[in-house]
C-alpha cells in the first residue's frame, strides 16, 4: 500500500537497526512517549531488533491511561444522568473507574454512545434536542482542536444541548514533571508524532537545553521509529542533544497554526491530575468563560464518592517509565484485556495491553 | 403508503397465513415446505451434522449481501466446516412491527438465491412479529442439517504437529464493509462483504484429499481468534507468517485509519484449514479453481512449541504473539 509499505520495508528496517546498534557505545535508555509508539514497537517486534543496546521504556502518552479515577468517576456519573447521552471514543468504554465502568453503566441502561469524532456527537445533539449530549473530551493536543472546533460549530448553529467534559491534557508539561522527578534516568525521548503535528517542535526545546536529554519526534510506522532512534543515538553518542523531527511528513517546526488558534479560542491551560503522577500545573485544558454554557462539569456538577485506586495495579509506575508491565504481579494473571484492573490493560494504546496482545514470544 | 408488517401478521390468523403464503412459501417453494405440516419429514443416511445460528446484523443490507444471504451462508458454512454436505435448513424470522414488506420480500429472495447456490432446501420455518421496539427490524435464525461423507473426520481438536495451516483468501472484507455503512462511521469504500457459501469449496478440497484435520470459518473475532481456538482445542502451537496473509487494500487502509488489526476483523466467506503438509499443495490447487478460494495459500504450520498459542513472524522478521480478540471490535456484524 502506498505510503504504508514504504515505511515497513524489512530491508531498510534491518539496515537501520544494524546502523543503530553499531553506533551505540553503551546501553542507552529511551522513552517512547506515545502509547501508539509502544503498540508499533510491540506489533513489529522492534525491541527485538534493537536489543540489547537500546532499552525502550513506555511513557505517559496514552490519554485514557493517564485519566485519573476522579475524572473517570465523574464521566460515569454523567452517563448515569437520565437526561444525558454520553458520547465517547470507544477506548473509554471498558476502563474501570473506582467502582464501575461506562460499559457497565450502559448495560444498566445509561445512554452511552461510541463516536469516532466530536462532530458526530454534535450531530447526535442536533437529532436529540430533548436530551443533553455530553462529549467526553479525552486526549492530548492532537484531539483537542477537533473538539474545540465541534464546540464552535455547535455555538454557531445554536445547538444548545451539546456539552463537553474536558479532560484534555498537554504533553510538554508532563515530560517536564517526569524529568524533574528524576525517577527514571533517560538518555532520550521519542516525542509524540501526532501531538507535534499540532504544537510543532519548539515546545520540547527545554528538554535538551535544561536536562541534556535527546529528543526526536517520531511517527508510528516501524521506519519512523527506527529513524527517530537513529537520530537519538547520534545525538547521545555525539553529546549534542537537540530536538529533531524524524516525522517530517507529519510535523513542521511551527506546528499547525490553525489548529493551535482553534484550541486556544476555546480552551485555557489549568492544572490537571494525572494517574500515577499527580497534579501537574498548567498541564490540562479547561473550557474558557465564553463557552462555559457547554462545560459539562460546570453545568451538571457530577457528584461522586471519594475515588478509590485499584489495589496492586502499577499503571502509575508504568506511565512514569519506572516499571514495565512485566513487573506487575497482576499482569497476565489477574489483569488481562478481558478482565482489566488498570486502564493500561484496556486502552488500545495502553502499555500493558500492547505488551499482552503483541508481546514477543519469549517462551512464557 | 408503503406496506408494513403489522402485529396481526404474527397473530396466527388470516394475515399470518397470507404472509407465509405470499412472502415465504411463494419464493421458497419446495415439496417439503409446501406440505405445511408441523414438521418436515425426510430420510437421511450417514453421519449427520446439525447446527444453528442467529443473525442480528445491522444494517440489514450491506455491500455484498444482506441478512438473508448471511443467514443461509452462515449455517451452510458451519455445516461445511464439519466436512458435511449441507442438505436442509430451517428459517425463523422475528420481525419488528412496522417492518416494510418490500424489504422482507427482498431478503426472502436473497435467501432463496443463496440457498439455490448452496444447493440447500429450506424445509421448515416460523414467523413471529413483535411490538415496535422489542426487536431491531428483523432477526433471523437458521438451523441446518448436513450429511458427512464416509471417512471424513474434521474437528478443531485434531490439528497435528507438522500440519500446514491454509487460508482461503484475503481477510477482513466483511467487517470493514459493514463498518463502512454504520451510522456515525460511514466512509466511502469500494469494498463488499465476502459473504459466500463455502460448501462447494470444501467439497473440492475433500475431493483431492481426506487429510483435512480442521476447518473453521473465521467469522467474529477474525483470523486471530480462529487460530487461537484451533491451537487451544488441539493443544498445539500455531506459527504463521504475516507476509503470507492477504489483506485487500481498502481493508488495510480502513484498519490503519480506525486502528484495527485485520487479523481481528470478521469474515463471512473465508475458511482456515489445517491439513497434512504433504497434501497441502494439491488442496491449495483445488481451492484455487473455486471462485471462493482463488487466492488460497499456506500461511503457517502447526508446531510443537508454545501449545495453545499462536505466534506470528512479522514482516521485519521478528516474532510476536497473536492473541484472541478481547472485548467488542464492532457491534453486530453478523
Amino acid at each position: 500500500m502506498k505510503y504504508l509499505d514504504e515505511y515497513r520495508n524489512p530491508m531498510t528496517a534491518k539496515l537501520l537497526a544494524e546502523k543503530i546498534l553499531r553506533r551505540c557505545g553503551r546501553t542507552i535508555r529511551l522513552m517512547e512517549f506515545c502509547g501508539g509508539h509502544t503498540v508499533a514497537i510491540m506489533k513489529h517486534g522492534l525491541r527485538q531488533l534493537l536489543s540489547p543496546r537500546v532499552e525502550l521504556l513506555s511513557g505517559p502518552g496514552c490519554p485514557v491511561c493517564v485519566t485519573a479515577n476522579r475524572d473517570l468517576d465523574k464521566a460515569i456519573a454523567l452517563a448515569r444522568h437520565p437526561d444525558v447521552i454520553l458520547t465517547t471514543f470507544g477506548d473509554m468504554l471498558r476502563v474501570p473507574g473506582s467502582r464501575t465502568s461506562l460499559q457497565k453503566v450502559r448495560a444498566e441502561g445509561g445512554d452511552v454512545r461510541i463516536v469516532y469524532s466530536a462532530t458526530d456527537a454534535v450531530e447526535i445533539a442536533r437529532n436529540h434536542p430533548e436530551k443533553s449530549v455530553v462529549f467526553l473530551g479525552i486526549g492530548f493536543e492532537t484531539t483537542a482542536p477537533t473538539i474545540a472546533s465541534s464546540m464552535r460549530e455547535a455555538q454557531e448553529n445554536n445547538i444548545a444541548n451539546y456539552y463537553v467534559h474536558s479532560l484534555h491534557k498537554l504533553c510538554p508539561p508532563v515530560m517536564k514533571a517526569l524529568l524533574d522527578s528524576g525517577e527514571t534516568k533517560l538518555d532520550g525521548i521519542l516525542c509524540p508524532g501526532h501531538v507535534s503535528a499540532v504544537i510543532g517542535s519548539h515546545p520540547y526545546e527545554f528538554i535538551p537545553r535544561d536536562y541534556g536529554v535527546a529528543c526526536a519526534i517520531a511517527g508510528f510506522e516501524p521506519l519512523d521509529i527506527l529513524l527517530a532512534v537513529e537520530m537519538l543515538v547520534e545525538q547521545i553518542e555525539s553529546q549534542r542533544p537537540a530536538v529533531e523531527i524524524a516525522y517530517r511528513r507529519g510535523v513542521k517546526a511551527e506546528g499547525n497554526r490553525t489548529a493551535q488558534e482553534v484550541l486556544e479560542s476555546v480552551f485555557e491551560t489549568d492544572a490537571a491530575k494525572w494517574r500515577g503522577i499527580g497534579v501537574i500545573p498548567a498541564s490540562g485544558l479547561t473550557i474558557r468563560e465564553k463557552y462555559q454554557n457547554m462545560d459539562a462539569e460546570r453545568m451538571f456538577s457530577p457528584a461522586i464518592d471519594p475515588p478509590v485506586e485499584q489495589k496492586g495495579c502499577i499503571c502509575g509506575d508504568i506511565l512514569r517509565g519506572v516499571r514495565t508491565p512485566y513487573d506487575c504481579s497482576l499482569y497476565g494473571t489477574h489483569c488481562t484485556p478481558e478482565q482489566p484492573i488498570g486502564p493500561c490493560m484496556v486502552s488500545s494504546e495502553g502499555a500493558c495491553a500492547a505488551y499482552y496482545l503483541y508481546g514477543a514470544y519469549d517462551g512464557r | 403508503m408503503e406496506d408494513k408488517i403489522l402485529l396481526a401478521h404474527g397473530s396466527g390468523g388470516k394475515l399470518s397465513h397470507d404472509l407465509v403464503k405470499d412472502y415465504l412459501l411463494g419464493p421458497l417453494r419446495n415439496p417439503l415446505l409446501e406440505a405445511m405440516d408441523d414438521s418436515a419429514t425426510f430420510e437421511l443416511f450417514g453421519r449427520i451434522a446439525f447446527t444453528t445460528d442467529s443473525y442480528v446484523v445491522t444494517p440489514l443490507f450491506f455491500p455484498g449481501g444482506d441478512i438473508g444471504k448471511l443467514a443461509v451462508c452462515g449455517t451452510v458454512n458451519d455445516l461445511s466446516m464439519a466436512g458435511a454436505v449441507p442438505k436442509y435448513l430451517s428459517l425463523s424470522l422475528i420481525i419488528e412491527e412496522g417492518f416494510p414488506l418490500l424489504k422482507l420480500n427482498k431478503i426472502i429472495d436473497s435467501i432463496q438465491k443463496t440457498a439455490e447456490e448452496a444447493r440447500v432446501v429450506i424445509v421448515a420455518g416460523d414467523t413471529k412479529v413483535v411490538n415496535r421496539g422489542c426487536a431491531d427490524k428483523l432477526f433471523i435464525n437458521t438451523a441446518g442439517i448436513g450429511v458427512i461423507p464416509k471417512g471424513i473426520t474434521i474437528s478443531a481438536a485434531t490439528a497435528k504437529v507438522g500440519d500446514s495451516v491454509i487460508l482461503s483468501g484475503p481477510i477482513g472484507d466483511h467487517g470493514i464493509a459493514l463498518l463502512s455503512q454504520r451510522e456515525g462511521l460511514a466512509f466511502e469504500t469500494t469494498l463488499a462483504s465476502d459473504c459466500a457459501p463455502l460448501n462447494t469449496l470444501v467439497g473440492d478440497m475433500l475431493t483431492v484429499s481426506h487429510k483435512i484435520n480442521c476447518l473453521r470459518d473465521p467469522t467474529r473475532g477474525g483470523l486471530a481468534s480462529t487460530l487461537n481456538e484451533l491451537a487451544g482445542q488441539s493443544r498445539v502451537g500455531i506459527a504463521i507468517e504475516e507476509e503470507k496473509i492477504p489483506v485487500n487494500e481498502p481493508v488495510r487502509a480502513a484498519c490503519e485509519l480506525l486502528g484495527f488489526d485485520p487479523l481481528y476483523v470478521a469474515n463471512e466467506g473465508k475458511l482456515v484449514g489445517v491439513v497434512a503438509s504433504g497434501d497441502a499443495e494439491k488442496i491449495i490447487d483445488s481451492m484455487k479453481k473455486n471462485r471462493y478460494g482463488s487466492s488460497a495459500a499456506v500461511i503457517g504450520a502447526v508446531v510443537a512449541d508454545h501449545p495453545g498459542k499462536v505466534v506470528m513472524k512479522t514482516r521485519l522478521g521478528t516474532t510476536r504473539i497473536v492473541d484472541m480478540l478481547t472485548g467488542e471490535l464492532l457491534p453486530r456484524i453478523c
